[in-house]
């Protein structure tokens, strides 16, 4: 695959890993958050830690935006889907994840229209197919998905298509972000920041955590060259003393991000005055709602949302593991009470929770099962 | 119930209430209870037996269709547990209002794949059950076989050291289905690999028998899964080398664009051997002549991690590869 | 937070909006190209694809000079200092070749 296995090399892996050991100086111990599950997921799949020098920590972040919605927000979804009228639709990310009364999937056995969707054009192709029942996609993603709900809702409008709705989950990254650097507990030495978010936004929403928090941040590719080159760049910096913010990932993000993109959004969206993230708690200015010129097509105002407000349980460390004070395997539900199948906490609700991509891909390994293999 | 699709819920429902409820009831268990066929002696002879049911959509898909799959599904069932399948007999349940040609056709497939497999098949039954009780054709297979000799096969015999065979590109199957569905609006030229694996085994103990320790068609779950199974029921760790899996560009093109992994996409014509490392070459050898050109060794066995499977690449990173949760779902995240 | 993938234009299609038939190894799917009014690709351009849109067109040029950075890692700090003095002056204003 052109653009992908150039850039999972091994022989390049080992380069950018020398250099890695060559630039951490010894007695240091470097705390890099990597805001974007997507690169949580990356760094568990190919084993990433293997790799590292030990004082090399990598903190999750809190780019997943199946991990920080909050419980009852899939309660309110699938109650407006118990309407035998509407078909519920979904990327299959969201169809695990449990609400208080059951995951999609399980409203799905119970005989609710649950549908799997790859794309927001194919829920209002739904529409189109299903005239006579209502579509109600459930939203959700950070900048990256967010544009391509809105231009499905200016495809929904300009074709006059009435039986389509979204239920926005929709959520901004740069609060979080904030929200993260402002908690007492944190210290962190610099970011990896999310490769695909910022194809649409670019690279200058970052600039303040150069500037004022003095923290340098690299946009980062997701294969492991990208992120392993993303933390020679981080490593130079903090040598050289200098935050900045940087882009590796230039084959894919522009340094302006994406101006197409971001009309659709300004089209479309505006900032919700605050937004509940679970593990993270409310956040001003985090998320985003559809516009009163698309009232037509938001589900909350289409239906009567029950506004259901569930509260992780007290004993999940969910918080503390996203600020990165506790590793995942430390919290006390960890593998327990709480496991990919029946999660408790935010983490664990998807592959690219911190706690999920542990709990699958490192916590059964032992020191015996570190030796680096090659086949025979 | 997610307790169909393989994997963790499948193995709680057998090991949770099946076995102690329905495998234990006065009679030595003969063989591995959690193999894919089981054993009993009847008139002094062993005789292997098992079961299953086939229900998909679409029924007929590229490289496939329900008939063919309850065959092979049930051949390849045999084959894994170390015998010569030799008759089955099918039950077919059937929704009111079925087109007499969907039936026909898959009957019609049914009796090829059956003639190519070499099985007989020798009785059935049919129910027609009242629209929307079931969709449209489900199917049930039982074979018998007959044990072949000088093999002996059971996760309790894998010793570490051990090489794991592989017969040839995995989720070809499961990848085929999910595009034939056409929810996900993909389209690539790949067909299911439905198949009887039997020459394949036939060869392997022929040329390996007593080195030959367990054997496991990857189907629902995939290889992740199957071999998870080997994990738990040896006490023992599963290394597989990441560059050495074989999967073709379109399978691989799916995963990537939908987030799946290969080692959780279901096959139905492959499978998967455990060989004493003195005897790899010379299963494999055997394998590749008699229909799995593709085969390779993906990995071996090893003390640890105990019970897990443990995949590593070329440049040293690793990964636990868990069973399947469920069926394999796309992500955008 | 959002799995994204490369894939080639293998056909534009206008009809009913500007979608582009992409292919990723073999496997093909209708793209949705809206997000690309102000730099439409051409068939044979390389894009990334998120949820059924193409989010972004790659460049092969930074492809390359990303390759480039990498094959001098760690070799000599000044000729890694003039790789990457050029990447930053391409980066701004990228042309089509």
């Amino acid at each position: 695959m052109k653009y992908v296995d150039e850039f999972r090399d091994s022989d390049l892996i080992g380069r950018a890993c020398d250099e890695i050991r060559r630039l951490a100086e010894p007695g240091r111990h470097y705390r890099l958050m990597e805001v974007c599950g997507g690169h949580t997921h990356a760094i568990y799949r190919f084993g990433l830690k293997d790799v590292l020098p030990e004082n090399i920590e990598l903190i999750h972040g809190p780019g997943c935006p199946v991990c920080v919605l909050p419980m009852g927000r899939i309660d309110d979804g699938l109650a407006l889907a118990r309407d035998p009228n509407v078909i519920f639709a979904a990327f299959g990310d969201m169809m695990r994840v449990p609400g208080a009364q059951g995951s999609p999937l399980e409203h799905k056995a119970r005989g609710l229209d649950v549908r799997i969707v790859y794309s927001p054009s194919d829920a209002l192709k739904l529409a189109r197919t299903n005239p006579d029942r209502h579509v109600m996609f459930f939203a959700i993603g950070f900048e990256t998905t967010a544009p391509s709900t809105a231009l499905t809702l200016m495809r929904a409008r300009a074709e006059g298509i009435r039986n389509f709705s979204v239920f926005c989950n929709h959520v901004t990254i740069i609060p979080a972000i904030r929200a993260i650097l402002d908690s007492p507990d944190m210290r962190l030495d610099g970011f990896l920041g999310p490769g695909h978010v910022s194809t649409v936004i670019g690279c200058r929403p970052y600039e303040w955590i150069a500037a004022t928090e003095h923290k340098p941040i690299v946009v980062s590719g997701f294969e492991p060259v990208d992120m392993l080159q993303s933390i020679v760049m981080l490593l130079r910096q903090l040598r050289e003393g200098r935050s900045v913010v940087e882009n590796q990932y230039t084959r894919v993000v522009p340094w302006e991000g994406n101006r197409a993109a971001l009309r659709a959004l300004a089209e479309v969206f505006e900032l919700r005055p605050y937004f509940e993230w679970r593990g993270l708690g409310f956040i001003s200015q985090s998320a985003l709602q559809l516009r009163d010129a698309y009232a037509a097509w938001d589900a909350e105002r289409v239906f009567r949302v029950p506004g259901v407000r569930v509260t992780d349980p007290k004993a999940a460390q969910c918080g503390e593991v996203l600020k990165g004070v506790l590793k995942p395997h430390q919290c006390k539900l960890f593998g327990r009470e709480c496991t990919p199948e029946h999660p408790v906490g935010a983490l664990m609700v998807s592959s690219e929770g911190s706690c999920a991509a542990y709990y699958n891909y490192e916590h059964r390994k032992t020191a015996a099962s570190l030796r680096v293999l090659t086949p025979a | 119930m997610a307790h169909g699709a393989g994997g963790k819920a499948s193995r709680r429902l057998v090991d949770g209430l099946f076995a102690p409820l329905l495998f234990d009831s006065g009679q030595p268990a003969l063989g591995d209870r959690l193999s894919d066929a089981a054993r009993v002696t009847v008139g002094g002879a062993p005789v292997a037996i098992t079961t299953d049911s086939f229900v998909v959509t679409p029924l007929v898909f590229p490289g496939g269709s329900i008939g063919e799959l309850a065959v092979n599904g049930t051949v390849n069932d045999l084959a894994v547990g170390g015998a010569r399948p030799v008759a089955l007999v099918t039950t077919f349940v059937l929704e009111a209002g079925l087109p007499t040609d969907t039936l026909a056709a898959e009957v019609r497939a049914m009796g090829r794949a059956a003639r190519e497999a070499g099985v007989a098949i020798v009785g059935g039954d049919t129910k027609v059950v009242e629209h929307g009780k079931v969709d449209r054709l489900y199917i049930t297979t039982t074979g018998i076989g007959q044990p072949l000799a000088g093999v002996s096969l059971s996760a309790r015999l894998v010793c570490p050291g051990d090489q794991i065979i592989l017969s040839g590109p995995i989720g070809d199957h499961g990848i085929t289905i999910l595009l034939a569905r056409g929810e996900l609006d993909l389209e690539a030229d790949l067909g299911s690999d439905t198949r009887s694996v039997f020459p394949m085994v036939e060869a392997l103990v022929t040329a390996a028998g007593p080195s030959v320790r367990w054997m496991r068609d990857p189907t629902r779950g995939g290889v992740a899964t199957s071999l998870n199974e080997l994990a738990l029921d040896s006490g023992l760790g599963v290394h597989l080398f990441e560059e050495s899996i074989p999967v073709r560009d379109e399978v691989r093109g799916a995963c990537e664009l939908l987030g799946l992994d290969p080692l959780h996409i279901a096959n139905e014509g492959q499978f998967l051997a455990v060989v004493t490392a003195e005897q790899a070459s010379r299963a494999l050898d055997a394998i590749r002549a008699a229909g799995g050109a593709g085969a390779v060794i993906i990995g071996e066995v090893r003390d640890e991690p105990a019970g897990a499977v443990l995949v590593a690449t070329r440049y040293g990173g690793t990964r636990i590869v868990d069973m399947l949760v469920g069926d394999p779902l796309p992500r955008i995240c | 937070m959002c799995l994204a993938i490369p894939g080639q234009i293998v056909e534009l299609i206008t009809e009913p909006a500007q979608l582009a038939m992409v292919e990723v190894t073999g496997v093909r799917r209708r793209v949705d190209l809206g997000l690309l009014l102000d730099d439409m690709p051409a068939v044979g351009d390389w894009v990334l694809i998120h949820v059924g849109f193409a989010m972004s067109r790659i460049s092969e040029r930074q492809a390359e000079d990303q390759m480039r950075m990498l094959a001098v890692l760690g070799e000599d700090e000044a000729a890694m200092e003039e790789v990457r003095g050029y990447g930053l002056e391409e980066r701004r204003e990228e042309k089509r070749a």
